[in-house]
């Protein structure tokens, strides 16, 4: 009995313990923020069924070996371009024969891996360019930034074509060319959260102890910068999925056989008014994930943009 | 003779995620042709009081009273539409900052002139020469170019000047000043404030003063209303503000630096948890038969 | 105006003031704007001319074929003058560049700016179409949200938004192409022209539909209104998430001002107070967002008119991309920055010219 009765209570009291007026330690002021955040994410039902999505890709990217129904690269000339449903291809096959559905399984692999390398380098790239415009100023400041708006003035598709052109195609190539052209953004954030933080008292303070400006640098302005990255980062995941797709239609990105989203439809692009899901399908794939990118970012926002919390 | 403004049981409440904030709760008062202070810190409901007169509380905000009475006629009955011809044309009100409170991308003789043909139809030119008109009775020198420039361009006493021409140019009979001189300079506080007070005497209006400043209310009101944490805890006319018997003025009263005595330390206010909960006062007055 | 802390409230860099900063540098003084713009121009230049020369591709071979003598390739590396250091090839780029040489198309065999003015105004007036539809959609759509705040429309219209952000422009115009045009029949095909009518009117702008409307052949200028409806109006999609959120956040600023409250005083109508007074504020940064998704629709417009068979800017490069002519490719790359910095420009020009502040 006591036992059913004490598992909603502590339940209800960890609920009070998180959103706790006056937390005690500074653990629970973290944790409890993190909580208040959460809830609010919670309540938004766009976020959380784009959230939904992307755990669904996670979780199928993961297991695609055991999920995916055929082997994506096993052609079979005699089953080309059936329409979905026929002979066991749900959402059909392509014009090799090859079934769609499983191709989209572990083409989501490539996906997260392009989006995984870009969100993970280009925010770095803008974060060390940022800090150190901001923390040293002067010339270096000016050098920097102006490199920074030189490679803002580009529009990003065209500068990703030429780099890969420069470069040559593929999955690798594609990765670079797109953090090429997309750390600006993250170099001025940086940059600017770094101004504001440098003349901080307790960066004096820490001056005065004796610390360089390494030691400033990526000890305290870097954590500091992270969370107005990460934002950034979530709401340009959308345009980076949409970029290496991009690329990879255009013959860019990754080269065939492999399954890549944008790849398919550009290999689908003769039979489209006929063989309609030969494009559709991985269009929607591509479609899907973007949207889930930017519920969740638009979410996000919200709940962490300081100026809406009042 | 009646009272120009009767307010009985006024409350505003803001919902929130952790229960219901109540601004302004259960104020009772009345406006006859007078000036009438309301004095608090900043919290206590005072400039909620003057914008529920106006029905303009914000969303999420909630307005409810038994009765708003302009001359006898109940503002919440008024339909939206009815209430924007109330607005603007019987009572108006002047904000805090002129920074703020006036549009900075438009001419400033258009927004005087946009408030005028709002409540009188008359055409363009008779609009510009009654602006001009208006600007020249706040003291504004050189009017024509200061009808054709921007906010941005004024400073902060003409930009005051320039929002009283405005509210006062469709001849309201209330005037809802709402700290109307808190963001300027010390040095044109009284010019403003004396402009001010000219007009509204020539007009026989009625004026609510908001403000935290008790010096200038006693200075500048006939009456007083006094509150804290949305009610009014005390009443009385603004030439006996000093012999106030409720302990929360005498606080306030306590801890302004005085000209006449010296006073080694200021007061630092003392709070009495009572006054938050005790029932508010009534500020009504009845009209002095003619 | 004092710029004193006086009632306890401080003058902040509001959001879309903060946006226009981080948008436009060059929000400053004549003269450094020409000096930033010069810096910026030359930069670009300088990645073009790094990315041209760490192409794998060997531009001699390209010229000469493989199967040229050793003598005859020695020659030609001389006549490209890649013996020369890197530097002095680097300014006889510049020098070229200035003088609108941006070297011969392999493709074509013409001089890359003749192609380039060929193709322009077709991107031009896809583009052009594109904005106009934005903007005609996208900022009521904005002011609607902004003024519905967390009520359903809302939400609607942030769900439309969001999902022209997320749509990958190609597969929707092929999908679009598909239906519209290969089961219903509702739009014309590829291309500007059904085939029977290209290159009747005479060419003046180089845009069709101000071509035919000059020569006064409607039937030419329908017919070219049925083919650049599904592009534009994709491309008007894109835009239109973006100018409607943009306008949305800087309408819920704007709603929130004191002087919002002063126009209510006065007893303006919701009407007004929305569409005059607040909407008036929100002109000023809204004009550096149309001019943003102008520059993004000359982007968006590479894949777009890959997909119609549009001869702008965009296939231009992508056809001159995938059979390596490099130097189509940075002429065109080039010509898109330059534009792309010409936009912002002018947005700030605009910027000035409506923002009484900013004189």
């Amino acid at each position: 009995m006591s036992e059913l009765k004490t598992s909603p209570e502590t339940k209800q009291s960890l609920h009070d313990w998180l959103v706790s007026d006056a937390p005690t330690s500074r653990r629970q002021a973290k944790l409890s923020s993190y909580y208040r955040a959460w809830l609010t994410l919670k309540s938004n039902p766009m976020a959380m069924f784009g959230l939904a999505i992307l755990s669904g890709l996670l979780f199928i990217a993961a297991f695609a070996p055991w999920l995916a129904p055929a082997d994506p690269f096993e052609q079979d000339l005699a089953a080309r371009l059936l329409p979905p449903g026929e002979g066991g291809y749900i959402f059909g096959s392509d014009s090799l024969g090859r079934d769609i559905l499983s191709r989209l399984m572990y083409g989501s692999r490539i996906t997260l891996y392009i989006v995984a390398l870009v969100a993970l380098m280009a925010p770095i790239v803008g974060l060390f360019v940022g800090t150190a415009a901001g923390y040293l100023g002067g010339w270096v400041d000016v050098v920097l930034m102006r490199i920074t708006d030189i490679f803002l003035a580009f529009p990003r598709l065209v500068l990703a074509l030429a780099f890969v052109s420069a470069l040559g195609a593929g999955i690798e190539n594609a990765v670079l060319a797109i953090v090429l052209t997309a750390w600006p953004p993250y170099a001025r954030i940086a940059r600017a959260e770094t101004l504001t933080i440098r003349n901080a008292d307790f960066i004096h303070a820490i001056k005065l102890q004796g610390a360089g400006a390494m030691r400033i640098i990526t000890r305290h302005i870097w954590p500091l910068c992270i969370s107005s990255l990460v934002i950034r980062v979530t709401l340009d995941m959308a345009g980076i999925i949409l970029t290496a797709a991009g690329l990879g239609f255009l013959g860019l990105g990754a080269q065939p056989p492999s399954p890549e989203w944008g790849a398919m439809i550009s290999a689908g692009r003769k039979f489209i008014l006929d063989h309609w899901w030969v494009v559709t399908m991985p269009g929607l794939a591509i479609f899907t994930v973007s949207l889930a990118f930017n519920l969740l970012g638009d979410g996000l926002r919200d709940v962490l943009d300081p100026k809406k919390n009042k | 003779m009646t009272n120009l403004l009767e307010v009985k049981n006024l409350c505003v409440n803001f919902p929130t995620r952790n229960g219901v904030v109540e601004a302004v709760r259960n104020i009772s008062f009345s406006l006859g042709k007078e000036r009438l202070g309301i004095v608090g810190e900043s919290g206590s409901g005072k400039s909620m009081t003057g914008r529920a007169i106006l029905r303009l509380i914000k969303k999420p905000g909630i307005l409810t009273a038994d009765y708003i009475k302009l001359e006898g006629q109940d503002l919440l009955k008024l339909s939206e539409r009815e209430m924007r011809g109330v607005r603007g044309h019987k009572i108006s009100m002047v904000m805090q900052d002129p920074k703020f409170s006036l549009n900075p991308v438009m001419r400033i003789g258009d927004q005087i002139c946009e408030a005028y043909q709002l409540h009188s139809k008359v055409s363009r030119k008779e609009a510009v020469k009654k602006t001009i008109e208006m600007l020249e009775a706040v003291l504004i020198r050189d009017p024509e170019r200061v009808f054709k420039s921007y906010p941005h361009e004024m400073s902060g006493g003409m930009g005051q000047r320039i929002m009283i021409a405005m509210m006062l140019i469709p001849d309201p009979q209330i005037l809802i000043a709402d700290e109307p001189t808190s963001a300027l300079d010390v040095t044109v506080q009284k010019e403003v404030l004396e402009i001010m007070d000219r007009l509204v005497r020539e007009r026989g209006m009625g004026l609510i003063f908001i403000s935290h400043d008790l010096n200038v209310v006693s200075a500048f009101c006939d009456r007083v209303l006094i509150m804290y944490a949305g009610r009014i805890v005390e009443t009385c006319r603004a030439d006996e503000l000093s012999n106030a018997k409720h302990p929360y003025t005498q606080g306030l009263l306590k801890s302004l630096p005085q000209l006449e005595r010296r006073v080694d330390r200021l007061a630092v206010l003392q709070r009495d948890e009572a006054w938050r909960t005790a029932p508010s006062v009534s500020g009504i007055v009845e009209p002095e038969r003619a | 105006m004092t710029t004193e802390n006086n009632g306890g409230r401080r003058r902040e860099l509001s959001s879309s003031q903060k946006f226009i900063k981080s948008v436009t540098p060059w929000v400053i003084g004549f003269w450094k704007t020409t000096f930033t713009v010069l810096i910026t121009m030359v930069g670009l230049l300088c990645v073009t001319f790094i990315i041209g020369r760490v192409m794998p591709i060997d531009p001699v071979l390209s010229i000469v074929g493989e199967a040229a003598s050793n003598e005859t390739y020695q020659q030609a590396y001389r006549d490209l003058g890649l013996d020369k250091p890197i530097i002095t090839q680097f300014f006889i780029f510049l020098w070229d560049v200035m003088h609108g040489n941006f070297g011969e198309s392999l493709l074509t065999a013409r001089p890359v700016s003749q192609d380039l003015i060929r193709v322009f105004p077709a991107t031009l007036e896809l583009a052009s179409v594109g904005i106009i539809i934005g903007i005609v959609i996208g900022i009521p759509l904005g002011v609607i949200a902004a003024v519905n705040q967390g009520t359903w429309v809302d939400h609607i219209a942030r769900v439309i938004a969001l999902i022209g952000y997320s749509m990958p422009v190609f597969w929707i115009g092929m999908i679009g192409l598909m239906v519209l045009y290969g089961k219903l029949d509702w739009v014309a095909g590829p291309g500007r022209l059904d085939i029977f009518y290209v290159d009747i009117v005479p060419s003046v702008t180089g845009m069709i539909l101000v071509d035919s409307l000059i020569a006064g052949d409607m039937t030419i200028f329908w017919n070219a209104v049925s083919h650049i409806i599904l592009p534009a109006g994709l491309l008007a999609y894109y835009s239109l998430a973006y100018i409607s959120r943009m306008t949305r956040s800087f309408m819920l600023e704007q709603l929130d001002q004191e002087y919002i409250t002063t126009a209510r005083v006065k007893g303006l109508s919701e009407t007004s107070v929305v569409w005059r007074h607040a909407l008036g504020n929100v002109k000023v940064p809204l004009i550096t967002v149309i001019a943003l998704s102008y520059a993004g629709l000359l982007e968006g417009s590479v894949l777009t008119e890959t997909i119609f068979s549009w001869p702008g800017i965009g296939s231009y490069i992508t056809t001159a991309l995938l059979s390596a002519d490099m130097n189509a490719v940075l002429g065109g790359t080039m010509v898109v920055g330059l534009v792309f910095v010409g936009l912002n420009i002018f947005a700030d020009l605009l910027y000035k010219v409506f923002d009484p502040r900013a004189k």
